[in-house]
């Protein structure tokens, strides 16, 4: 079956387009990207007035749980929820139980995924078994059962040796360490930002410190190497400035930040008092200058990607102490509207560079055919609504999940559509006209 | 009573007391002026007053306590209310019900106040969010003890007049302290001069944002001091290399005779206790004339009967009654 998308505004960096193009969808596949395009033989959509046609999003840092933690996600509802956020792909962390450092894990969650048959899911495997830090996980076999990167994610790797064997090995297959960057001992029993908010509300500190000092020890293995690493939810301003002179002395560094950390800070613990254990994840919420570096690096050039870091948890495990809950927050159903509000209509980056962070460079640094609407590429479409007003409602999140602290924001700009190979997976009912994707 | 300091107002407009924070310089007033009228009370020879009759008061303790847990009993039976005592050992947290399952199941039969002892700062928020009971909170985590802050404000008032315009200097583990957040607040709340002083590792970060002076001289906090206050320096310190030993600590930091000359020639010692002797504190200091340590003791009954009252209504509750 054919279906013309037409006249609406293409954005795809990868081929230079910002403007109206008709796109030709045959099968699975995109036949052709052009103007005017004939309309015989296939279904036309009208692409309504305001939407904008990108490459897929690609959202390179979520948790889907699965196996292990269904209680808090599966892989259908994480993929699920990967859509309504406009996402027609992810890479999943391997901190499931088991540990997703062996073959068998890495089949068991693309079958998962493939029975759910939404957004595309590319697991990352694990640096080290069981994430322990002692030994290289089977990293060919993992690669062959169809890991795309390697992380301990959730700890860094444990040892300055291991990095580099990681690195070195890896490397071999051009696949990157994804690095979990923290300082066990400067973390300590931290549970937010060191600075005045938590001392003031009696909560251990976690120093900014703690994240760069291990973004420094892997750039410098990464240009010992030259092997790839990314630095993961990057959150102080040190690390970022650790980035981007590793970048310019030819390391192969990139960086992703997550939406939380280009606009909250930890003032938000204080505002008012409340212990939100929403507001708690790793890294947490760092000083305003550090969220304003942020915005400059995702405006300079020196961030690579914005990923989510999507970690669900059941509301009992939320409903704790501030000490005792864990950390993390979902991210995949609010990020696209954060990044139209907070980064889009400011003018803090233009349409054009936030495809290229939220799908084409994603795409790139794990080896992954998508982030462009190329002739012959796969059909994964996002179809976003920048006026969009929407209101951020947990209630309604397709996620198993509902830990965000931004519930109840009002926020411009949304998803109106989600199309994986050719196929529409997500229609929001609330983007007028968006049922003509269906 | 002094002229300078007294509420002007009559009620607190308050379901809980989870902090300082949440409180007015008039409403810690207010609580210091009714802990006057409470005092007496503990004078008499029957040492009861009908104030909460018929209310149920809880003392939910997570943590070890003595002097917070009898005071706070002796409070409550003061004023009649019909008071009971969990201890942490004692309850189902063991058996690894979350403290909200315990709070909604205490919440199910009906008690008018729970008075919450926990490890984890925020805990009371958790439970003020959850509970119709009013929540008082006797130390959470690291984040306050607002009824220490109020004896202790209550003490050094008896003894100066006036807490405005006083040098406080607050010397010990400020890092890991409730105590200290919360006099922080209210010393600051009250217009004193404090100075704060320990180990630069143990310094809370942005401490000079809540308007107070920090120093590793312990000499130039004590420099003209009204009120000296020492605060716990916890043994295990030494393991998360806060510092080297307490002998050292002691050495450096250890209130002294010494050391105190430089403090105003009436300055009083105060500690929230309990006291490491020959740590953050001598002897001689602990035991000498300017200590009002166990005066702090006995103030805080009249303080936490102060705070049971004013919370479950004051004198409009018991014209209801």
């Amino acid at each position: 079956m054919k279906r013309l998308l037409k006249g609406g505004r293409v954005v795809d960096p990868a081929n230079g387009r910002d403007g109206a193009f008709d796109i030709l969808i045959d099968g699975e596949r995109i036949a052709r990207v052009g103007k005017d395009l004939p309309v015989e033989g296939a279904h036309v959509v009208e692409v309504p007035a305001g939407f904008v046609l990108t490459p897929g999003l690609f959202d390179m840092h979520v948790h889907l749980r699965e196996p292990g933690q269904e209680h808090k996600e599966t892989v259908a509802t994480g993929v699920a929820s990967a859509v309504a956020g406009g996402f027609t792909a992810v890479a999943c962390m391997p901190n499931t139980t088991p540990i997703n450092d062996n073959a068998g894990v890495t089949e068991y969650i693309l079958q998962k995924a493939a029975q759910a048959n939404l957004a595309r899911v590319y697991p990352i495997g694990a640096v080290s078994r069981g994430s322990n830090g002692d030994q290289l996980a089977d990293i060919a076999e993992l690669r062959a059962a169809g890991c795309v990167g390697i992380s301990d994610d959730g700890r860094p790797v444990k040892t300055s040796l291991l990095m580099r064997r990681a690195l070195e090995y890896a490397g071999m297959f051009n696949m990157p360490v994804l690095e979990h960057c923290e300082d066990p001992s400067l973390k300590g029993e931290g549970v937010a930002h060191e600075g005045y908010h938590a001392s003031a509300l009696g909560l251990r500190g976690i120093p900014a410190v703690a994240e760069s000092i291990m973004a420094q020890r892997d750039i410098a293995l990464a240009e010992m190497t030259g092997a790839s690493v990314h630095i993961c939810h990057m959150s102080a301003a040190t690390s970022l400035r650790a980035v981007r002179e590793g970048k310019r002395y030819g390391a192969r560094v990139t960086c992703e930040v997550a939406p939380h950390h280009f606009t909250l800070t930890d003032e938000s613990l204080a505002t008012p008092v409340s212990y939100d254990t929403n507001m708690k994840m790793n890294p947490p919420l760092r000083a305003a200058s550090d969220r304003d570096e942020m915005l400059k690096g995702i405006a300079d050039g020196s961030v690579d990607v914005i990923a989510t870091d999507h970690a669900p948890h059941h509301y009992d495990e939320k409903k704790m102490e501030f000490d005792l809950a864990p950390f993390g927050i979902v991210g995949l159903e609010t990020c696209v509207a954060i990044c139209f509000d907070r980064l889009v209509h400011p003018g803090v980056i233009r349409l054009a560079r936030l495809v290229e962070l939220l799908s084409a460079n994603p795409a790139r640094i794990l080896n992954v055919p998508a982030g462009t609407l190329s002739e012959g590429a796969v059909a994964d479409i996002s179809v976003l609504a920048p006026d969009l007003p929407v209101t951020v409602d947990p209630s309604r999140f397709r996620s198993k999940a509902r830990n965000t602290p931004f519930g109840g924001w009002q926020l411009k700009g949304g998803v109106a559509a989600t199309l994986v190979g050719g196929r529409t997976v997500y229609v929001n009912e609330s983007a007028g006209g968006a049922e003509r994707f269906e | 009573m002094t002229t300078e300091q007294v509420a002007t107002i009559s009620k607190l407009r308050h379901k809980d007391l989870l902090g300082i924070a949440d409180l007015t310089p008039d409403e810690i007033l207010l609580i210091l002026d009714t802990a006057e009228a409470m005092r007496e009370i503990g004078d008499r020879p029957i040492k009861k007053v009908p104030a909460l009759r018929g209310k149920t008061v809880v003392n939910l303790f997570f943590e070890a306590s003595t002097r917070t847990r009898t005071s706070f009993e002796i409070a409550e039976k003061r004023l009649s209310a019909d008071t009971l005592n969990i201890a942490a050992q004692s309850s189902s947290l063991v058996k690894g019900e979350t403290l909200v399952d315990t709070a909604l199941n205490l919440e199910a039969m009906a008690p008018d106040m729970i008075v919450l002892r926990h490890a984890y700062s925020g805990a009371c928020h958790l439970l003020s969010r959850i509970c119709r009971a009013g929540i008082i909170n006797a130390g959470d985590g690291m984040h306050e003890h607002p009824t220490q802050a109020l004896l202790d404000a209550f003490t050094i008032r008896e003894h100066k007049k006036r807490i405005a315009g006083l040098k406080v200097a607050i010397v010990g583990d400020l890092l890991h302290s409730r105590v200290l957040r919360s006099n922080v607040q209210l010393l600051t709340k009250l217009g004193a001069e404090v100075w704060v002083s320990g180990p630069p590792t143990l310094m809370p970060p942005g401490i000079e944002r809540q308007g107070v002076r920090g120093t590793t001289s312990v000499d130039e906090a004590v420099e003209g001091a009204d009120v000296v206050m020492l605060l716990r320096v916890q043994l295990e310190r030494m393991q998360g290399a806060f510092f080297p030993s307490l002998r050292e600590y002691f050495s450096v930091f250890g209130m002294t005779r010494d050391r105190l000359r430089r403090a105003k020639p009436d300055v009083i010692i105060m500690h929230p206790g309990p006291m490491n002797r020959g740590v953050e504190i001598d002897s001689e200091v602990a035991d000498g004339p300017y200590s009002v340590i166990l005066e702090q003791v006995a103030n805080g009954v009249a303080v936490r009967m102060a705070v049971l009252y004013l919370l479950a209504g004051g004198a409009e509750h018991e014209a209801a009654a």
